[in-house]
């Protein structure tokens, strides 16, 4: 069983995938508590192979017994090893999390929904374990697919035409990855990531090797809406029902930082990547504009959804800067805040949702007098802005400090100067909506009693509420056990030649 | 010039691939109806499944069954007696993954077109407007 | 590491925060204020019972958690942080009394809230107060100034909005843009952040410009202490009800601004690299300004609380003035200031509450003979001003006696002349007032002669402050012999 783990995270979801349908023909009503159990087993796996690869260190694992560069490895370090949890983690709560929501608008098709839920994290478990390029690839277009599917669930008028762009976005980008393997390919004759890893270094002069190096870079660059590459992401996030959003949102563009880091360090070698392509600079460069896009761009818009789709634009940012600065500092923060970003993500999200629910409305004007209506969803949906914009302790400020050393050790001034930019502008950002929730509808003070009307206590469903609230307690937590999870788990993932 | 046309001719398969993946670029950046943006994704990652194919060739292999199975221990199997079989097999998965994005992109083309009754995105983005 | 390994600092930071659960559970107001109370004593009693041992000269600490490389969340007290937690916490005492005086006289809306957050500011204060490095110091800033927003809009009306942004905007904004990234470049430098008793950037390789630039990025960085010109959040923060203005915008956190400049000067720089460097100066005629500007502007005042915000802006910089001498008797004096100013300035506030509650007048000009009217109250203001000015019988001058040598000692004589002339400015803004209060013609007087106090519970905290300002001249143990003991600790006697 133990020995079996590293398949079980993917075969679990897969095979409880095809259950959920069989059995939405029996009831819809089996659909949730199936899926439950499905991702609790997936995540309750990827604790334990987290645990494994504590105790043990690098886990390998060959599926059906074919060893590599023949077979498909699956291989588990500490990095990919905290990415399953959080992806486990994420995929959970949000289930957990959006159930009412999920009832109101696919009362009748619960089947499907769920079976592509549960598709979509195979997909994302799969990439983030799989020790294979190709392998990569296809579970990239399985997570991709479900993906759009889901997305294009949503609002009728406007999340079939956001679906549309992204898959046209997303095939762009999967193609361009899919080229760079096969160049990779054409010259190591290997597909294994570690055996790629071990011919590379003799090539590193290679027209083609750079080639394969620049398309999987672009590939990826798309996937993950990094700027200017991201003009898919708003639509698709912010059209898509309020289930899938905060499903996608936390999860998807963080995978495929991870997929950066992973190709980036693991296929190439850092000396290579940082080194001899030349990128460097240019790739801190875009994110300083990522970051400084996101954050205006952030600033233009009521919607609630899309400015926090526009923030992740900015996020991404975080973290591609973070990791091209090629410093310890710098990847680690980047690492890091793969695993805060989702959570806090996952936190305004789930927030988002909760007010769409009881509320309806998405423009942050809908929320006028939020802090009396609903004090406990707001709270939590506050807790998550702090940490966006990096109160401590909440755990975005750790990110931050990392990735701010990082800059300032890389000596990368402009960086620095767009991490603390964006800082202010969430800031901004949050208290805007805060000012909304907290004053509006303005009310006389002095001797005014009882509330003001139409701002009676209308809280959301328990079941909400808890995972909802477990999310931000978590961001808290997450900050205070960041110094732990740099020094147990993400300093070992990053190779040794990095200072 | 001489080079550029040896080029061309000796590796004419990789042109090929490049012009596919051109047009399909072309028809998903400029054309502003769906379906013709549908097919040209098609056709880029058909241009993908054809650089794939086209790498696993050799000139006078084979295909890669072994004929002389059983009971033949003796004679030796030559790699460049037989194409490489391997970028063939990974392209069924490249092709039913682009059959399977093919589908949601043409249920969601449908989807829109319910919704506002033409595939034209500047007349999408007009009704939108108005809306 | 520490002296005595203790959770009792921790304890005491947490105190009032496992406070704020009970006081919204709570099904009546005074079961909910009986939480307040409870949470103050003790809150005072866990401070006061630290005292014995940092007399002796111990310092008490705990670790929590270690959040970054070097980097912890830990407490340490020693004789600066223990005097600065007594004044804040004893004061959460007196001004929880006060609270229900006004809030309830007032009739105000959420005063639920009001309670929790209040217990929360507090807990960032000790927080501050306790906190063994910039990191958690930095935590706790936080952490207070997002406490005190709502406390600050507590009237949720439009003017309340534009000040909890200015508020916002200057408090954060700055921490955000100026401590962080100094912060960050100081642990890049030096690897750490615990605060040494004579600072940890002694032996880096740091030129002059480098460490003038870090040095002001804390100085106004930290807004809270209100240094010009990132000084206009305070005036503005006055929309807050009185109580809020008295404990937070004269003791807490304009408190915990100075205390965290005072703090990194002698902790982080020290103050042997600063006097090397003559980094001292630049702060001093900063801080020098501010003063002067701050009493000028106070004295056109009309609205009583903007006259005392100004008051504030200007004698804070007092606190700072003090440590950027750089000489014994100037820290002292300025550490010292830190416990006098707040006890004369909480009772001004007090007044100026208690005047609002029982006429509804918040201008000066509308309170000729309010002294036939309220003559306990007027009093108290009187010797609150008093102490503020620096005149005998107040704890006022002693502090500013020791801030006069101190300008002795560095032979600074603009100083001197700054803090002279400045104590004429604060008798000429305050005293007319007192004046006509008690001598106004009765022709002119706005008020009928008939006494109407406000609430016991108003004037009685405000009794005690005054009491205590005086008290403190006589006997100004143990604050004194803390601030004592805490400059001779970073510069030697």
């Amino acid at each position: 069983m133990n020995a079996n783990l590293p398949e079980l995270i993917v075969i679990i979801p897969l095979i409880g995938a095809f259950l959920i349908t069989l059995a939405a023909t029996v009831h819809g009503k089996l659909c949730f508590p199936l899926a439950a159990a499905i991702l609790t087993g997936a995540l309750v796996s990827a604790v334990g192979l987290l645990g494994r690869v504590l105790a043990e260190g690098v886990v390998e694992y060959h599926l059906a017994g074919w060893r590599p560069p023949w077979g498909i490895g699956y291989r588990v370090d500490p990095l990919n090893g905290l990415v399953l949890v959080v992806v486990a983690a994420v995929a959970l709560i949000n289930l957990l999390g959006t159930r009412p929501l999920v009832e109101k608008d696919f009362g009748d098709r619960l089947g499907p929904f769920y079976t592509l839920y549960v598709l979509f994290v195979t997909g994302l478990m799969g990439i983030v374990v799989t020790g294979d390029a190709f392998n990569l690839y296809v579970l990239l277009e399985i997570a991709a697919i479900t993906g759009y599917a889901l997305i294009g669930m949503g609002n009728p008028q406007r999340a079939p035409l956001a679906g549309l762009n992204y898959i046209f976005m997303g095939t762009i980008g999967a193609s361009l990855y899919l080229l760079g393997v096969g160049y990779i390919y054409l010259v190591t004759g290997t597909l294994n990531m570690m055996d790629i890893a071990a011919r590379l270094p003799a090539l590193a002069g290679s027209r083609l090797v750079m080639t394969a190096f620049i398309f999987c870079i672009a590939g990826l660059c798309l996937k993950m809406g990094f700027f200017p590459l991201h003009a898919w992401l708003p639509n698709a996030y912010s059209h898509a029902p309020a289930a899938v959003s905060s499903l996608i949102a936390p999860l998807m563009t963080k995978v495929m930082v991870y997929v950066m880091i992973r190709i980036m360090l693991t296929v190439f070698d850092p000396g290579f990547t940082f080194g001899t392509m030349g990128v460097s600079r240019g790739m801190v460069w875009l994110a300083v504009a990522a970051i400084l896009g996101g954050s205006i761009l952030a600033l233009g818009t009521r919607h609630l959804k899309r400015m926090l789709t526009y923030i992740i634009v900015a996020e991404v940012g975080y973290m591609v800067g973070g990791f091209w600065l090629g410093n310890r500092a710098g990847i680690s923060g980047a690492a890091l805040h793969i695993v805060n970003d989702a959570a806090m993500t996952l936190c305004v999200f789930l927030a988002a949702g909760t007010f769409f629910y009881k509320i309806g409305g998405e423009s942050i004007d809908d929320l006028q007098g939020l802090f009396r209506k609903m004090p406990v969803s707001m709270a939590a949906f506050a807790v998550g802005g702090l940490s966006i914009i990096g109160v401590p302790p909440t755990c975005g400020f750790f990110s931050k400090w990392y990735l701010i050393s990082g800059g300032l050790a890389a000596g990368q001034y402009a960086f620095v100067g767009a991490l603390l930019f964006s800082s202010l502008v969430n800031l901004a950002l949050f208290f805007r909506i805060f000012e909304i929730a907290f004053f509006e509808p303005f009310q006389e003070h002095h001797g005014a009693h009882g509330a003001p009307a139409g701002t009676a206590r209308q809280e959301a469903p328990l079941q909400m509420l808890v995972p909802l609230v477990l999310t931000a307690l978590g961001l808290v937590a997450l900050g205070l056990y960041s110094g732990d999870m740099v020094s147990r788990l993400i300093e070992h993932a990053i190779p040794a030649g990095i200072v | 010039m001489e080079d550029l046309a040896a080029n061309f001719l000796t590796k004419y398969n990789y042109w090929a691939f490049i012009a596919l993946v051109m047009i399909g670029f072309y028809a998903m950046i400029v054309k502003r109806n769906l379906v013709k943006k549908i097919v040209g994704m098609n056709i880029l990652q058909t241009a993908v499944i054809l650089f794939y194919v086209s790498i696993g060739a050799k000139r006078d292999a084979d295909l890669p069954i072994i004929a002389h199975g059983h009971g033949s221990a003796s004679h030796a199997v030559h790699a460049a007696d037989y194409i490489n079989p391997l970028p063939h097999v990974l392209m069924l998965t490249a092709i039913v993954v682009s059959v399977a994005t093919l589908g949601v992109a043409i249920a969601l083309a449908i989807k829109i077109y319910r919704q506002y009754g033409t595939l034209e995105e500047d007349e999408i983005g007009e009704r939108i407007r108005n809306a | 590491m520490y002296d005595i390994v203790s959770v009792k600092p921790l304890v005491a930071v947490l105190i009032s925060l496992l406070a704020v659960p009970a006081i919204v559970a709570s099904r009546s107001p005074n079961l909910r204020e009986a939480w307040t109370f409870l949470a103050a004593a003790l809150k005072f009693a866990v401070v006061a019972s630290m005292l014995p041992a940092v007399w002796r000269g111990a310092e008490i600490g705990c670790t929590v958690a270690r959040v970054l490389p070097g980097v912890e969340i830990a407490f340490r007290v020693d004789a600066f942080g223990l005097m600065f937690a007594l004044v804040a916490s004893f004061l959460w005492i007196v001004t929880s009394a006060y609270s229900i005086g006004y809030m309830r006289g007032l009739n105000e809306h959420g005063q639920t809230r009001y309670f929790s957050f209040f217990a929360v500011s507090l807990s960032a204060t000790v927080g501050v107060a306790f906190s063994a490095n910039l990191f958690t110091l930095y935590l706790f800033y936080e952490m207070l100034s997002l406490a005190t927003y709502p406390l600050v809009t507590h009237h949720q009306d439009q003017e309340a909005r534009s000040s909890g942004r200015k508020y916002l905007l200057y408090t954060v904004g700055s921490s955000i843009g100026l401590v962080l990234p100094a912060m960050l470049v100081i642990y890049l430098l030096t690897g750490t952040l615990d605060f040494a008793s004579r600072g940890i950037l002694a032996g880096t390789t740091g030129s002059r410009t480098l460490v003038g630039v870090l040095l002001f990025m804390f100085v106004f960085g930290f807004a809270k202490a209100a240094v010009m010109p990132l000084h206009s959040w305070l005036p503005a923060a006055m929309v807050a009800p009185t109580p809020v203005s008295a404990l937070l915008h004269a003791v807490a956190v304009v408190k915990v601004g100075v205390f965290s400049i005072v703090r990194t000067i002698t902790g982080i720089f020290g103050t042997d690299v600063l006097s090397s460097l003559s980094l001292g100066e630049p702060v001093l005629y900063t801080a020098a300004v501010t003063i002067l500007a701050g009493s000028f502007v106070a004295l056109s005042q009309d609205n009583l609380k903007r006259m005392l915000a100004f008051s504030t802006i200007a004698q804070l910089s007092y606190i700072i003035l003090g440590a950027a001498l750089l000489t014994p008797k100037g820290v002292t004096g300025g550490m010292a200031h830190i416990a006098m100013h707040a006890f004369g300035k909480i009772t001004l506030f007090f007044c100026a509450g208690a005047i609002f509650v029982a006429t509804g007048k918040k201008n000066i000009s509308e309170m000729a003979g309010i002294g036939r009217r309220m003559p306990v109250t007027m009093t108290a203001f009187f010797l609150g001003a008093l102490s503020i000015i620096g005149m005998p019988p107040c704890g006022g001058f002693l502090s500013k006696w020791y801030l006069v040598q101190g300008s002795l000692q560095a032979g600074q004589m603009p100083i001197l002349v700054v803090l002279l002339f400045s104590s004429l400015l604060n008798a000429a803004y305050f005293m007319p007032i007192v004046y006509r209060a008690f001598f106004c013609p009765p022709e002119q007087a706005a008020f009928a002669e008939r006494l109407g106090e406000a609430p016991l519970f108003c004037v009685a905290p405000l009794v005690i402050t005054a009491l205590i300002s005086v008290g403190l001249l006589f006997y100004p143990q143990p604050f004194f012999r803390l601030a004592m003991m805490a400059a001779q600790k970073v510069i030697g006697m």
